[in-house]
This record gives C-alpha cells, sequence and structure tokens, in this order.
C-alpha cells in the first residue's frame, strides 16, 4: 500500500483535486469528514446510505447555509447548518432521524478551519441524536465561492396524530415564543460591524427538536410550530397569518429581548424583530391549552424564558398588529427587501 | 438604556396624554408639523397617534434627507459608480431609492457597480486609504446632524492629502425648509412646529426664533423619544391655546440656544451656500443646501467628474411633492400601497423607514386617516 | 438623518475618539465635534462621532416636568 501523507491541518489548504473525485477527495472524506461525523450509515462507504425501515409519515427539509463570518460568538457555519435543518424537520412536529451534508468549497480555503467547522457538525449532530450519514463535496476556483457553502438536508418521522402547519391558526389561539429574540442576527451582525460588548451577544443557535417533543408530549392542542429565523418574528409571524388568513395582535412588553441585543440594535438602527434567530421557536396553540403549554416550555432548558406573546384574530386584512410598551397600536409588518442598518 | 428608556415609559406617556387631552380644544383642529425622520420614525413605531385626541393632527414634513433628494441626485451617485467606476460610499438609507431607468444603488451594485454602505464618514476615508488604486466617493446626504461629519471627513482627507477622496455633496438646511413650506403656494394650514430634535442640537434653537416672530408660528424643540414628542405638543397645545407664538426647548438635555458651535465652526471652514438646490417637493430653493468652498474643490465629486446633474420629474401618480409639503396624506396618494409599496417603492417617501409613506404603511395602516 | 444614542464614555482613545457604551453594547467613536468630554458624560452619538454632551441635570429636570407638569394639572383640575 503507498503511503499517502496526512492532511496538513495546520497550514494545508483547499485544492481543486479534492473535489475531483479521486485519490485526494477520498482522502480528504477519510481523514476529515468521516473521521469527524463517524457513524455506521456513514462507514458503509457507498454513494448513498441504506437506513433501517422507518414507520410513519416522513417528513425531509433542506436548507443552505452562508453566513459570514463562518466563525461567530456562540457558533458557526458548521453547527447552524446542523441545528438549522434538523430544526425545520422539527418545527413539523417530527423526530428527526438523519442527515446528509454537502460542501461547496473554495480552492484555498484553510484545513484548518474546514476541520474546525466538520468538528463542530460533529458535536451538535452527537448532541442531538442526529447522525450525518451521507454527503458531497465539491471545490470550486478561488473566487468563486465564500469560503465554504454547507447545504444540509435532514430526515424525520412524525408520530401518529400530529398535524402541524401554517394554515391552521384559528382566531382565539394563543401564540407562545420560547425565548429572547435577536441573539443570532446580532451576534453576526455585531462582529462586521465593529461592535464590542461587556456581555457578549452570543448566537442561540440550537437543536430545538427535544423541546418540541416536550410540547407534543404534553397533549396540548398545537397548531402552528415555526422558528424564526432569517427576517425574524415579525417576519414569520406574518407568513403565518397569510396562510391562515387570520390577523394578530402581539404586547410588545411581553416580548422578550435580552437588554445588550436591544441596545445593538439601538446603535446600529435595528429592530429586533426583525433579526433572525436560531433556537427560537414561535407555538400557536388553543387558548385554553396555552398556560400548561407555556409552563412545559419553561421547564426545558432551551425555554426557560418562554413567553405568550399574543393571540390570533379573525382580520380580513392579515395584519400582525402589537401594542407597544408605549400604550399605542402599530402594525409589524413583513420586511421590505433586506434590514438596512438605519443612521436616519 | 439610560437617558432611552425613562423617555419611553408607557405610564408616563398615559398621564401626558390625558394632559393633552384635557387642554385640547375638540372644537379646533391642531396642525402640527413635524420635521425630523427621526420624530416621523417614532410616532409610528410607538403609535402615538393612538394616544392623542382626534383634534390633534400631526403632519409629516420634509424631515427626511433621503425623501427630499430628487431623482437626478440620486443618478448622480448611481452614474458614478457604474459609468465612473468609483467605489461609491453611503449611508444604508438611500441604497433602495428609486432612480432613473428603474435603477438603485441597490440594482447597480447587483450590476457589479461598487456601492459599499458605511455607517460614519470614517468608514469612507478608511475605505479611500485601503484603496489608493480607486476612486472613492462619498454620497454626503442629510440635514444638518450630518453635515458636521462630513465636514470633519474633508478636512481629514485634506490633512493627509488623500487624493482619491471626494464627496457628492447634497447636505440641506431645516430653515429653508421652513421657509419654503411656509412659502408654499396656496399655503400649508399648520398651527406649529415640533422642532427636529438632533439637527436643533447642532444649530440651537436660535434659527427658529425667525419662524415665531416674523411667521407667528410657534416651535418647540422636542427630544427624539416618545415622551419628548408628547410632551412638545402639550407645550405647543399650550402656546395655540394662549395665541403666544415663541420659540420652546423641550430637549434641554442636548439642545441649547446657540448650539453645538464646534461642530458648526467645522461646517462654515468646509462648506457654503449653494445659491440654489431643488428639493423633491419644493422645487428649486434659495441657499437652501450646501456645497464644498473653493480650497476643497479638489474634494467636490460634481468637480472632478462629468456627472452633470439633470433634472427628473417624479413619476406622474407619485405624489410625493404634496406629501413632503404636508398637503397629501400618504393615503391620498392613487398608487399608495397598490403600485407603491416598501418592496417596490415608485417614490423616495416610501423607502426610508422615515418616510411618510413607509411611516403610515409599515405601521399606520390599521387605522382609518382623516386627512 | 436623525438617528442618535445618548452613550456613556468610557474610555478615552487617543487625541479625538473614545470608546463609548449603551446598554453594554461599545463601539469607538470620533470626538471631533465635541470638547472638555470625559469618561462618565453622556454624549449624543449619531453616525460614528460624538454630537453634543447630554446635560445629566437637564434631563433629570426635563423627566421631572413631566412628572411636575401633570401633577400640577391634577391639582388644578387640568385647567393651564
Amino acid at each position: 500500500m503507498s503511503y499517502t501523507r496526512p492532511l496538513d491541518f495546520k497550514n494545508g489548504r483547499i485544492e481543486m483535486s479534492h473535489g475531483s473525485g479521486g485519490r485526494a477527495m477520498a482522502h480528504l472524506i477519510t481523514e476529515l469528514f468521516a473521521k469527524a461525523f463517524d457513524n455506521p450509515y456513514l462507514a458503509q462507504g457507498n454513494d448513498g446510505a441504506l437506513l433501517p425501515h422507518a414507520s410513519g409519515r416522513l417528513v425531509m427539509s433542506t436548507d443552505s447555509h452562508v453566513v459570514s463570518p463562518l466563525f461567530f460568538a456562540g457558533g458557526d457555519i458548521g453547527c447552524l447548518s446542523v441545528h438549522g435543518t434538523i430544526n425545520d424537520v422539527a418545527m413539523m412536529g417530527a423526530r428527526p432521524l438523519y442527515l446528509s451534508a454537502a460542501f461547496i468549497l473554495e480552492e484555498g480555503f484553510p484545513l484548518m478551519d474546514l476541520k474546525r467547522i466538520a468538528e463542530s457538525m460533529a458535536r451538535a449532530s452527537l448532541e442531538a441524536g442526529v447522525p450525518i450519514v451521507t454527503g458531497d463535496t465539491k471545490v470550486v476556483e478561488q473566487g468563486k465561492g465564500d469560503g465554504v457553502f454547507i447545504t444540509t438536508t435532514c430526515i424525520g418521522v412524525v408520530r401518529d396524530g400530529v398535524t402541524l402547519s401554517g394554515e391552521l391558526a384559528q382566531p382565539g389561539d394563543r401564540i407562545l415564543l420560547s425565548g429572547a429574540i435577536g441573539d443570532h442576527g446580532m451576534a453576526v451582525l455585531s462582529r462586521r460591524e465593529g461592535l464590542s460588548f461587556d456581555a457578549p451577544i452570543v448566537s442561540d443557535t440550537a437543536a430545538l427538536h427535544g423541546l418540541v417533543a416536550a410540547m407534543l408530549d404534553c397533549g396540548a392542542c398545537l397548531r402552528v410550530l415555526r422558528d424564526p429565523t432569517r427576517g425574524g418574528l415579525a417576519t414569520t409571524l406574518n407568513e403565518i397569518a397569510r396562510q391562515s388568513g387570520v390577523g394578530m395582535l402581539l404586547q410588545e412588553a411581553a416580548i422578550p429581548v435580552h437588554q445588550t441585543v436591544e441596545a445593538a440594535c439601538e446603535f446600529l438602527g435595528l429592530d429586533p424583530l426583525y433579526v433572525a434567530n436560531e433556537g427560537k421557536l414561535l407555538a400557536i396553540c388553543a387558548a385554553g391549552d396555552a398556560e400548561r403549554l407555556l409552563e412545559v416550555m419553561r421547564s426545558h432548558p432551551l425555554g426557560m424564558d418562554a413567553a405568550i406573546i399574543g393571540e390570533v384574530l379573525e382580520d380580513a386584512h392579515g395584519f400582525v398588529q402589537m401594542h407597544t410598551r408605549f400604550g399605542g397600536r402599530r402594525i409589524v409588518d413583513w420586511l421590505a427587501g433586506e434590514q438596512l442598518p438605519r443612521i436616519c | 438604556m439610560k437617558y432611552v428608556d425613562e423617555f419611553r415609559d408607557g405610564e408616563l406617556a398615559k398621564v401626558i396624554a390625558a394632559n393633552i387631552a384635557r387642554e385640547a380644544d375638540s372644537q379646533r383642529v391642531y396642525r402640527l408639523m413635524e420635521f425630523c425622520g427621526g420624530h416621523t420614525h417614532a410616532i409610528s413605531r410607538y403609535g402615538l397617534a393612538d394616544l392623542l385626541p382626534a383634534s390633534v393632527r400631526l403632519i409629516h414634513g420634509p424631515g427626511c434627507p433621503v425623501c427630499v433628494l430628487p431623482i437626478g441626485r440620486v443618478d448622480q451617485a448611481i452614474r458614478l459608480a457604474t459609468d465612473q467606476g468609483v467605489i461609491l460610499c453611503t449611508y444604508a438609507d438611500t441604497m433602495r431609492v428609486p432612480a432613473s431607468d428603474n435603477l438603485t444603488l441597490m440594482r447597480a451594485r447587483a450590476g457589479g457597480a461598487d456601492v459599499r454602505m458605511i455607517y460614519s464618514t470614517q468608514d469612507a476615508l478608511k475605505i479611500a486609504r485601503d484603496n489608493p488604486e480607486r476612486q472613492v466617493v462619498f454620497f454626503a446626504i442629510g440635514f444638518e446632524t450630518t453635515t458636521p461629519p462630513t465636514a470633519v471627513a474633508v478636512k481629514q482627507a485634506a490633512a493627509e492629502n488623500l487624493r482619491n477622496f471626494s464627496i457628492l455633496c447634497n447636505h440641506v438646511l431645516t430653515p429653508a425648509a421652513m421657509h419654503a413650506i411656509l412659502a408654499v403656494e396656496g399655503g400649508v394650514a399648520l398651527d406649529g412646529f415640533i422642532g427636529p430634535a438632533h439637527v436643533s442640537t447642532v444649530i440651537g434653537s436660535q434659527p427658529y426664533e425667525i419662524f415665531a416672530d416674523d411667521y407667528a408660528k410657534p416651535v418647540v424643540i422636542a427630544g427624539f423619544e416618545p415622551l419628548d414628542v408628547m410632551q412638545a405638543i402639550l407645550m405647543l397645545i399650550r402656546q395655540i391655546n394662549g395665541g403666544r407664538a415663541a420659540v420652546e426647548n423641550e430637549f434641554t438635555r442636548a439642545v441649547t440656544r446657540e448650539g453645538n458651535r464646534k461642530a458648526q465652526a467645522w461646517v462654515a471652514e468646509v462648506f457654503e451656500l449653494r445659491e440654489v438646490f431643488e428639493w423633491r417637493g419644493l422645487g428649486s430653493v434659495p441657499y437652501s443646501a450646501l456645497k464644498l468652498r473653493k480650497v476643497f474643490s479638489e474634494f467636490d465629486a460634481e468637480l472632478k467628474f462629468s456627472v452633470g446633474y439633470v433634472a427628473v420629474p417624479d413619476h406622474k401618480a407619485c405624489e410625493c411633492a404634496a406629501i413632503l409639503r404636508g398637503q397629501k396624506h400618504p393615503q391620498e396618494c392613487k398608487i399608495f400601497g397598490t403600485v407603491c409599496t416598501p418592496e417596490n417603492p415608485i417614490g423616495s417617501c416610501m423607502v426610508s423607514s422615515e418616510g411618510a409613506c413607509a411611516a403610515h404603511y409599515s405601521y399606520g395602516r390599521l387605522r382609518g386617516v382623516t386627512p | 438623518m436623525c438617528l442618535a444614542i445618548p452613550a456613556r464614555i468610557e474610555q478615552l482613545v487617543g487625541k479625538d475618539s473614545a470608546i463609548v457604551n449603551l446598554g453594554g453594547v461599545k463601539k469607538e467613536v470620533s470626538l471631533a465635534l465635541v470638547e472638555d468630554v470625559a469618561v462618565g458624560d453622556y454624549v449624543i452619538v449619531h453616525a460614528g462621532y460624538a454630537l453634543q454632551k447630554l446635560d445629566e441635570e437637564e434631563a433629570l429636570r426635563t423627566l421631572e416636568v413631566f412628572a411636575e407638569f401633570n401633577a400640577m394639572n391634577d391639582a388644578e383640575g387640568g385647567k393651564p
């Protein structure tokens, strides 16, 4: 057997050969990805993973991750890509079972960073109990990619009797939020904008399927679950309102926001309602079950700051309204374009 | 957040609101114009109109410097980026303002132009230093709050001999806008002004005295927070009820009669008055805007590059002009909310979150509006 | 162009800059437009520059006026 030089994780970089399907790529996969993700399905070593029977309705979701910077307080593109897709499946009320991960790497990308990312994914995957069973690697020329893009897909199974969907919200239902908003977006943006902190803003990236399972277990009449990622709480609620053909009324005073996040938003002229979250969920449930559901959420580590933030109304316009802390009322509209930091 | 949270206290708001309700004469209308993008935004974001009696009407004036920029000026900025290949630095507020040929600075960037959003003029200087082989132009907009930072940048560029740096100057003046409003043909029905917060920090309260003295319109300078605005409204109502017209200052924690002399000096050193400048909605207004003094002319992008100003009329159906003058309400624009939305803005009032149309669309569509 | 925030000067940097702190968030801003500011002072910050020192006594007085005005009105039954 010929000697293969071990990958130089200290100074090495991705080269075009790592994506060409030949020895170099096989080496990269074995030495880096397979080693990090280590599970029997991946070890099968085939193009497709052969998985056991799953009984129940299947849920599948996919997400591409292009976050910049790649590393930020509280996480990185790796764990983000694991959490994000697991969460999409969990929001359907499904138990996530398996993940796939596809990498588009830019020529010249440091192997040290790739290793860090892979290990972060491995940790996230292990903690969540959802193995990465198959994957793909491609390399693009320098300048044609932003370091690394990761696409993950997750498959899960929904338990019988559970149907969660965005069009099921009804007037009278209560809206619950699992915790403080704006942490992830501000953690990423603050790095870019040169803000620093007494107490750093840390991304809230987390896998929520455990919290979801606890919520489903308690038997509350749940209608919709959704995680407010890009576009924030405001956009997600507007989506649901439109899908269900209803309106909503929120209480600003009830929406938890960490003080540092609030201050960072002030600095940059942003509204926390529109800032991305990666470890929070919105739940819409029948009014009678709201208190019970809240208690269940608060007993879970990822729902300790959960709150009832509003209710669903009958409204032909489909407005999401809010009672401001100040006492007036306003609309919380869709995000138009990108939320651009204002100076004005 | 100290000096922020206390001025957003909902309990105090109720008390001030009760007093406004008590003192406002229900037999008359109080038409109060606010002149500050920050006020437009605060009124909308906190739903202040809900706390006021129907007799108090808040009118949005031309306080949003993005909104008053005529299309032709945005075209110049875009042409600098696309045709002249400069690095065009701008505050984020201008990125989506619709210009000619269905372009915006954002679309120009998508088309390959080097347009960069910055937070401070210091960022623009840094870009110029880091890219000595490229021309860097700063799209300078804003009222008197934003002009001193530009002055500092130009002086610094001069001191460092930063020859690849220049500005496209669109700084405008608040008192000139107020004069223009009051001089509008047919008049604008107004009973008083809520004076801008941070502009007044710089220029002081003294420049408004002419409006109280000569035009008999009370002016109350209001701080930026919702309680400030409410208190200022109460103070205006008191003046109007009492038949008085004076300049009062609610924002005493940051505004004095003379203002910030140091900032004023920076501006006076670097800029001088343009004889005339076109405003969206107000037409050509004399001595209402600034340009660089001759000694700094090498930093003037209009002289450096051949991007002459070409006046471009607004879209035919766009009512930004009348809205900026306070003569029409966004609801009265035929294309408001239908063709013209935040996703697809036709006029600048819909782009900037301080624009009357954007503010109303995003926050105010709830309540039916009495024009 | 009015978005400005009051922040506390935490540390002076060089001749013309300072690190300010608002609610635990810190940023470096230019002091070119103000004078006689010291650590502990509050300034109004706009677009990366301190624009004006905040007069803390006046701030407190304003808050008191909100309450005073209203108490006075309550006492007099709302007559100016």
